[in-house]
């Protein structure tokens, strides 16, 4: 590494919650703090933007069903496409994220998450759900070649309240997680913004150029 | 002067506020009636997809625009699109030239990889060959059209050695060739490469990705030595729905709208039209759509019209057809014809390319004799 200033990386945090205000939501909130204080300690300079991602839910559904983006959605996909690194955070329903999510992963551009790190994060009613992130979205994030940081982040309602070990317990999970997203950030290049207009020049693809 | 028509995709679809579904005996004639009220009405262009799965009828597009030609004067007849990717390209260059001299050369067409992944492997190939197939069977096909004698290997079809594809093209002059992509950047720089038309079929997409993929066309036209870039031959889709009152427009097309195969239960009419050229309104309101399309892709030279599906009854259609040719399509021309700058071409026509070739001439190629055809006769000098 040797430029002087640094290059600002780019964190996307993806909130899937539904209600609002949303658990989902606080967590996500938390995480990115974690996150951002991990990188500065690494010497990253990170610029973080947080999406609600039900606010697209409409837009993405329509997109599924028509093939087309609202330029809403365009938006988003291209800001996935650009991130350096991603924070994404579901609640687990039946066992998994929500379809919210899977839409998104879906309607993705090829290779828009390909080697980028990823942070999961889960929220929901008890702590039986815990290991839904890694049963499911792990690989889900797998299937697009993410790099998903090794731990996953679940917070079930008791978590959230009080001062006791499962208060305690949250606030290093976050941290360790948040580290090693950051971790994983240093040893990776800024991202270079691909252009969607590039073109091979078609005397090349002809073998006579 | 811009060229102004309808193109179809040969849905068979119910009408959801009747219930009837038309038989594809009537879907197939309905085109016909399209197309012979497209040229009624003034319009200049007819055209039809290709397509090779239920709800759609049109599988043989030379077959209908053979017919339609028998019945017609005037009417430039096009494709949107034919399958560049699953069709033999010999066999393309056969049908077109076969149905440019039937139809008086008022044949262009336009070139498109398809939307329907299993017609890939019910035709042998392979999806993810597309974009490979659509550039080696465009390059084969040129020189069928363009050399009397192909010898020719690639990838995707059995060798040719010696091939002479028969009737050669009109007057010696191929088809002009539209390459119609929405989203693939690639299929614009094959366009340019050649200084072929590019076709946005932009029903579906917003305005400003509409703007980037001609853009991207229209630089890469100029990088190629075609010429400046808004000398590059542009075309664009449209979708409207006419009544002299909008209100009555949205109240009749909702219900097509609604349950329509491609959009129906996604975003509202009101949202689509917002996002989409989709223009549900009064003349007047279809007029200020489109004649502020150039604003946001350079003077162009082609604007086709879907007016035809979901289920729309024919006689409908036609009215609509009808209101395009009496007051939508003059006023457009009048529009846009102003503060058109000279050197932005018309769309190439047969008469145009024979001129820019020195002239017609017959490209008849005579075969030695042999045992079955006896003789043939000497060629005309040329």
């Amino acid at each position: 590494m040797s430029a002087a200033t640094p290059e600002i990386r780019r964190l996307l945090v993806v909130s899937a919650g539904l209600r609002q205000p949303s658990s989902t939501r606080l967590l996500a909130d938390r995480l990115r703090q974690a996150v951002l204080a991990a990188a500065a300690a690494r010497g990253l300079a990170l610029e973080a933007r947080t999406v609600e991602l039900r606010e697209h839910a409409r837009d993405l559904t329509s997109m599924l069903l028509t093939g087309t983006p609202t330029p809403a959605v365009d938006q988003l996909l291209g800001e996935v496409a650009a991130t350096d690194a991603v924070v994404l955070v579901t609640p687990i329903y039946s066992g998994a994220y929500t379809g919210m999510v899977k839409d998104l992963v879906d309607l993705l551009p090829d290779g828009a998450l390909d080697g980028v790190p990823v942070l999961i994060g889960g929220t929901g009613g008890t702590v039986r759900h815990a290991l839904a992130l890694d049963h499911t979205l792990r690989p889900l994030l797998g299937h697009v070649h993410a790099v998903v940081a090794p731990s996953a982040v679940f917070a079930a309602t008791e978590d959230f309240g009080g001062t006791g070990e499962g208060a305690a317990s949250l606030a290093r999970r976050i941290d360790r997680a948040a580290s090693e997203l950051a971790a994983l950030m240093v040893g990776r290049p800024a991202r270079r913004a691909r252009d969607p207009w590039g073109v091979t020049d078609l005397a090349d693809l002809l073998g006579d150029g | 002067m811009m060229q102004f028509g309808v193109f179809t995709v040969g849905d068979v679809t119910p009408d959801p506020t009747t219930g009837r579904t038309p038989t594809e005996g009537e879907r197939i004639a309905s085109m016909v009636a399209i197309a012979k009220a497209a040229e009624d009405a003034g319009l200049d262009v007819f055209a039809t997809g290709e397509h090779h799965n239920p709800p759609f009828v049109p599988s043989s597009p030379t077959t209908l625009l053979g017919y339609v030609a028998a019945r017609t004067e005037r009417i430039v007849l096009s494709t949107a699109t034919t399958l560049i990717t699953t069709n033999d390209p010999v066999k393309i260059a056969e049908d077109y030239a076969m149905l440019q001299h039937l139809a008086g050369g008022r044949v262009d067409l336009m070139l498109g990889r398809g939307n329907t992944g299993p017609v890939y492997p019910w035709f042998g190939k392979d999806i993810r060959d597309g974009l490979e197939l659509a550039v080696e069977n465009y390059a084969l096909l040129r020189r069928l059209w363009r050399e009397d004698v192909v010898d020719w290997s690639g990838k995707h079809r059995t060798p040719l050695q010696s091939f002479t594809s028969t009737p050669r093209p009109l007057d010696g002059v191929p088809p002009f060739v539209w390459h119609g992509s929405i989203r693939t950047p690639q299929i614009a720089e094959q366009a340019a490469y050649y200084g072929d038309g590019f076709f946005h079929n932009n029903i579906f997409w917003p305005t400003e990705h509409t703007a980037a993929m001609v853009d991207l066309y229209r630089r890469r036209w100029e990088h190629h030595g075609h010429g400046p870039a808004e000398t590059a031959i542009v075309g664009l889709g449209g979708q409207v729905f006419v009544r002299p009152r909008s209100q009555d427009a949205i109240a009749e097309f909702r219900p097509y709208f609604d349950v329509a195969p491609v959009y129906g239960h996604g975003p509202s009419l009101e949202e689509f039209m917002a996002t989409t050229p989709l223009t549900v309104g009064s003349p007047q309101q279809v007029i200020d759509r489109y004649a502020a399309m150039r604003d946001h892709v350079g003077d162009y030279q082609r604007q086709l019209f879907l007016v035809d599906h979901a289920g729309l009854p024919l006689e409908v259609v036609l009215e609509q057809i009808a209101i395009l040719g009496e007051e939508i399509v003059p006023a457009l021309r009048r529009e846009l014809a102003a503060g058109r700058p000279a050197h932005v071409p018309d769309a190439p026509t047969h008469a145009t390319l024979v001129a820019a070739a020195g002239g017609g001439r017959d490209a008849t190629v005579h075969a030695p004799a042999d045992a079955v055809t006896g003789a043939s006769p000497e060629p005309v000098a040329r």
